[in-house]
């Protein structure tokens, strides 16, 4: 009985979590963004500094009528938003946020290699909205989704697999508990390349390409409206949390810290996620979008050899070492 | 042999969780979208219905057909995407006794040829579009 207990309560935190960092990242998005840009952001919904604004959003959604284009591919086109969502989801289930079995939803053994192709399945929903939307806007955008994915999976793929080799495991515990402090900048190459990859994989300025609104509308989102269209913005903002969780989790070091002792692991974690979702939202206001051949040319010309020079020099430290 | 059955349920019982959490997930979809029936207002209209280009009448069929581009780097995905999937059961193992140099040469060898594959790729142009 305690054993049904204890899955039930880790499924009802992983969920709460995925409800509410997206949420709250978000949130954070519209008040950086607007002090960045001059602004205030929101200021009325809730009262204060307009911390209910989403929740507001949310409830407008939901009264928003569900408009299924009559060319569209009925079927298809409404389930895209949950397969773009739920990956997230199962995602956020295996990251370790502390020390030991206690601080995580479900350890996997396979713990990269799993999230890694879970969350490729993401990029699914926007070819099946883009395909079934019967709509040229949407159908480029989903192309552009299809290309984006194959050139950005690779260089996360593989600087991911540099981890796995420095720590010798795939699991992403293992990785954790091999984790030194020089392993920052050993691997600094490879994180910024998980990072940038990612970044591309979520679409997010300068990487989004196939919603470049000011060409082809809104890309695969187009004809969405209502619910799904919320489904499909909570899955990427979940996105930004997983990708600013993992890339804590496999290059920075998770729980480890320079101070706080292992009752404080939590909070390291956390912490060093907050800051890359911050970088996420400065990066949206910084830059100019990429163009489609410019984007595609990073990805193979610049980040695949980066990846595999770090591949490489991982091999030979650790090698060296052992 | 009845150890590697412990095991085996062991390693599966951590996905079925896993697959447990899908079917939380798959009900919120569907409480939501339900719960959205209730709420939205049903008001269609054939204009509504139209596909929405710009704001005109479509022209054309949406399945329209486009310049296919990015087959190429299909390709090339699909040939570095089988690489990765060797790194990996490569990568827990090539730093244990036994292994060592050797090992790391020998997939050096390997990513080798895909790099000289990308190389080629490159110098043929593949990767630029203007």
């Amino acid at each position: 009985m305690n054993d049904v207990l204890d899955v039930a309560l880790r499924l009802v935190i992983v969920f709460a979590v995925f409800m509410v960092v997206p949420l709250v990242v978000g949130q954070a998005e519209h008040k950086v963004m607007g002090h960045m840009q001059g602004r205030l952001g929101p200021m009325h919904a809730g009262g204060f500094h307009g911390w209910a604004q989403l929740v507001a959003d949310g409830v407008k959604f939901a009264q928003k009528e569900d408009v299924v284009p009559a060319n569209a591919d009925r079927r298809i086109f409404q389930l895209a938003p949950a397969v773009s969502l739920l990956p997230y989801l199962l995602v956020v289930l295996v990251i370790p946020v502390g020390r030991g079995e206690g601080a995580v939803g479900q350890a996997v053994d396979a713990g990269v290699f799993f999230v890694l192709a879970v969350m490729g399945v993401g990029v699914l929903g926007s070819l099946m909205a883009g395909w079934a939307s019967a709509n040229k806007f949407s159908l480029l955008g989903g192309l552009r989704t299809a290309a984006q994915l194959l050139a950005y999976e690779l260089p996360m793929l593989l600087a991911a697999a540099s981890v796995a080799m420095a720590a010798g495991t795939v699991s992403l515990h293992g990785i954790l508990d091999a984790f030194q402090w020089w392993w920052l900048p050993w691997q600094i190459v490879g994180a910024l390349v998980f990072f940038v990859a990612g970044l591309a994989e979520l679409q997010r300025p300068p990487f989004d390409m196939p919603v470049a609104d000011s060409e082809i509308i809104f890309g695969a989102y187009t004809e969405y409206t209502g619910l799904r269209f919320a489904l499909f913005l909570l899955a990427e903002y979940a996105g930004i949390v997983v990708l600013c969780g993992l890339t804590t989790v496999l290059f920075l070091g998770g729980w480890h810290g320079p101070f706080g002792g292992d009752g404080a692991g939590w909070v390291w974690t956390l912490l060093k996620t907050a800051v890359l979702a911050f970088v996420v939202i400065w990066l949206r206001v910084s830059y100019p979008r990429l163009r489609e051949d410019q984007l595609q040319k990073l990805a193979w010309t610049v980040l695949i050899p980066l990846a595999l020079a770090q591949i490489a020099l991982t091999g030979i430290v650790k090698v060296a070492i052992s | 042999m009845s150890q590697p059955t412990v095991l085996a349920s062991d390693y599966f019982q951590s996905y079925a969780v896993v697959g447990l959490l899908a079917v939380v997930g798959a009900l919120f979809v569907a409480v939501a979208f339900g719960a959205g029936r209730l709420l939205r207002p049903v008001v269609p209209t054939p204009e509504k219905l139209l596909t929405y280009e710009c704001g005109v009448d479509p022209v054309g069929e949406g399945w329209a057909h486009t310049q296919v581009r990015y087959y190429v780097y299909a390709f090339l995905y699909v040939i570095f995407a089988v690489d990765s999937i060797f790194l990996f059961p490569w990568a827990t193992v090539f730093a244990a006794p036994g292994y060592g140099a050797t090992t790391l040469v020998e997939m050096f060898i390997f990513l080798g040829f895909l790099a000289v594959g990308l190389l080629y790729a490159w110098k043929k142009g593949v990767l630029e579009w203007t």
